[in-house]
């Protein structure tokens, strides 16, 4: 256990490396980052650059090779695989590129999942699921299947389903990725206001300069799996 | 994961692939049906044979005869046995000890007699045997064509089919008629002490024994009789009730009856030189037992009491043996389709695995520990294994009908009474589902466990 210092997730000398054949492949190389209580940080760079791969450590899919991750006081490293689940269930929320919501199901029942998982009361979870639903403004969609929404209210379900389970952090890989430029617009100014109304940490990863600029609070570069910079918008 | 929720998303996941996974539990259903379909003949025909044997009296009855039956014409008495052994005799008193004796139906003696029978004017010889009022009910007359005897008292006689046929050409046209059966009674003589005139035994041959009540008397005199009996039915096949039971009779009349004409039979010229207790006695007893297995100690009981007995105990333990590996025999047939479907389940849930790579992904990023990814899978093998048992179980007890009613039509044309070869017992049906369920779950176990180990990265970058 580590001092939070006000993060609420902190990366230390994190490394992630891989093989691909016979070739290592350094995704990640001796990150230290940390993204504080209710801050919305944008991680820049290009493709390749293992800004996505950062985040799933930090979101506890993965496990770095060498180094540390902290999040809410807890070492991630120390986890075994239960705690990592439990952590990924009741600690962090995450919204992906292609939104990532099991198309056999409505939306309800996909913003139900994590609930599921939390093994939260069915009591419970229909209030919590009509909360969040109404939160991204799809309320009215609950029976429909993601097929028959558009990309932005995709991602919109999808963010109900990250926020259902009240998450102390999201990570957002490339949420605007799948979207046109107004829709993307939209979602990150929903990922605003969360930010801002529920206080919640916001990890985002992004290629797209303007927005991470526009939206975040710090934005940190990476490049070749390495941090680059780290600081206010320019 | 909470069971309930467990339960909804595996038969969501399963309605989702409703014809793959409705053709992998019917593969299941055919597998289960096959076993139990196996199983339940070998059931059956177990049921039918330990029915139909101790139907004959061979494995539930005790032949009791006197041990000095064996010991007599100067033969040296056995080591250990004692005087009482040797001299008891198997009389009356003999046969009310033995009714009382625990677990013990009936004890009644074997009467068996030569005979000359008289009918439509030509003579046959033949034997006579007394049947007990209790072969009615215990199969060993099911096929009687006309019917069994109307009373215990009843002149009326049963006659088998061979020596039905050298009565007469056309057989059933026996039934309802009379013939005249002519035997050799019996007659006691008054002892020699008490008869000074030998005389007063007119023709009869003169012996001495205790056999029909002739009691410290001076011998028993043999009397040709002739009796009318009334055909009431014929028996194809010659019925068994234990071991020299009925056996060899053609002609087959109330017990009650056959005691009544005090026939002379073969022992009693045996018996006529030996020392008597003084009251009548009989050659055998055959003592039925409520179930063969309480024949044990029922044997036991009658030899302390100083018979000597006989009984086909070891016989049935062998037939249990015999269907316990014809059984196993089955079951591993019967399995055979079961281990095929067994394939099926692998083969439907590790495509489900490349199918739903990326959504294990998308479990594990919300939360899901592999132990939930394991167990989904697991349930939903688990699900196929329970209606591919019970849709199995229902299959097999079909299989059953169409065996049985097959069986019966074949029969039925062969003019043979119809039989229950199929039997499918509660245990067998709780036992094929039960074993459905396991051997699904043991199938869903390699696909399951690989499942829960897929990285969740990898797998949400699967397309």
């Amino acid at each position: 256990m580590a001092p939070e210092n006000g993060f609420a997730v902190r990366a230390e000398g994190v490394s992630r490396h891989y093989t691909m054949g016979s070739a290592l492949i350094r995704a990640v190389e001796d990150v230290t980052l940390g993204a504080r209580t209710g801050e919305f940080l944008a991680l820049l760079g290009s493709s390749g650059s293992g800004k996505s791969t950062l985040l799933n450590l930090m979101a506890g899919l993965d496990r770095p090779t060498s180094g540390t991750i902290f999040a809410q006081g807890r070492n991630l490293s120390e986890m075994n695989a239960v705690e990592l689940a439990r952590y990924r269930s009741r600690t962090v929320g995450m919204v992906f590129q292609s939104f990532n919501l099991l198309p056999r199901m409505t939306l309800e029942e996909n913003v139900e999942l994590p609930l599921r998982l939390a093994e939260v009361d069915r009591a419970e979870r229909a209030k919590r699921v009509q909360g969040a639903l109404e939160h991204v403004r799809l309320e009215k969609r609950l029976a429909h299947r993601p097929s028959e929404l558009s990309g932005g209210e995709q991602q919109r379900a999808a963010l109900a389903r990250a926020l259902v389970n009240r998450p102390a952090i999201l990570f957002a890989d490339e949420p605007t990725g799948n979207l046109d430029t107004a829709t993307g617009e939209a979602i990150l100014l929903l990922l605003q206001e969360i930010q801002r109304t529920l206080g919640m940490t916001i990890v985002m990863v992004t290629h797209e300069r303007p927005l991470a600029e526009r939206f975040a609070g710090r934005i940190v570069t990476l490049a070749d799996g390495r941090l680059v910079s780290d600081g206010a918008k320019s | 994961m909470k069971a309930r929720d467990l339960g909804e998303l595996a038969v969501r996941n399963l309605r989702e692939a409703i014809l793959r996974n409705s053709l992998t539990t019917l593969g299941v259903a055919v597998g289960v049906a096959s076993l139990v379909a196996m199983l339940s003949l070998g059931v059956g025909l177990q049921e039918l044979a330990s029915k139909r044997l101790a139907n004959s009296g061979l494995f539930d009855t005790v032949l009791v005869t006197s041990r000095r039956n064996l010991r007599d014409f100067g033969r040296p008495p056995a080591k250990n046995s004692t005087a009482a052994e040797q001299l008891r005799a198997l009389d009356d008193d003999a046969r009310h000890e033995m009714e009382r004796l625990p677990n013990v139906v009936e004890v009644y003696p074997q009467i068996r007699f030569p005979t000359e029978v008289r009918y439509a004017g030509n003579l046959y010889q033949t034997v006579v045997a007394g049947i007990p009022p209790s072969a009615r009910g215990n199969g060993a007359f099911d096929g009687v064509q006309g019917a069994f005897f109307s009373s215990p008292g009843a002149d009326e006689a049963i006659v088998q089919i061979e020596f039905a046929k050298e009565l007469s050409e056309q057989t059933s046209t026996l039934i309802g008629k009379e013939l005249v059966v002519r035997y050799v009674e019996r007659q006691p003589l008054p002892s020699p002490t008490a008869s000074a005139d030998p005389g007063k035994t007119g023709n009869a041959t003169q012996t001495s024994t205790p056999n029909s009540g002739d009691a410290q008397a001076g011998g028993f005199s043999i009397v040709p009789r002739e009796k009318i009996l009334h055909i009431v039915g014929i028996i194809e096949t010659e019925p068994a009730a234990g071991f020299g039971g009925f056996g060899n009779g053609r002609l087959f009349i109330p017990l009650d009856v056959a005691s009544a004409l005090r026939a002379a039979q073969v022992n009693d010229l045996r018996e006529a030189v030996r020392t008597s207790t003084g009251k009548p006695t009989y050659a055998s007893l055959t003592v039925r037992a409520t179930k063969p297995s309480q024949v044990g100690a029922i044997e036991a009981s009658i030899k302390s009491m100083g018979f000597a007995t006989f009984s086909l105990l070891d016989a049935t333990k062998n037939l249990r043996l015999f269907f316990t590996i014809f059984d196993l025999l089955l079951g591993i047939f019967g399995s055979l389709a079961l281990a095929v479907a067994t394939l099926g389940i692998i083969n439907t849930l590790v495509m489900a695995i490349l199918e739903r790579r990326r959504e294990i992904g998308i479990l594990k990023a919300l939360g899901a520990a592999d132990r939930d990814v394991k167990q989904l899978f697991f349930v939903e093998a688990g699900v196929m294994g329970s209606l591919g048992g019970v849709f199995g179980v229902g299959m097999g007890w079909l299989i059953g009908r169409g065996v049985t009613w097959g069986t019966n039509l074949y029969l039925q044309r062969q003019s043979l009474p119809p039989a229950h070869v199929f039997s499918v017992p509660w245990w067998l049906v709780l036992g094929a589902i039960a074993f459905a369920i396991i051997v699904s779950l043991s199938a869903g176990l390699y696909p399951a466990t690989r499942a829960a180990r897929l990285d969740p990265v990898e797998a949400l970058r699967y397309e």
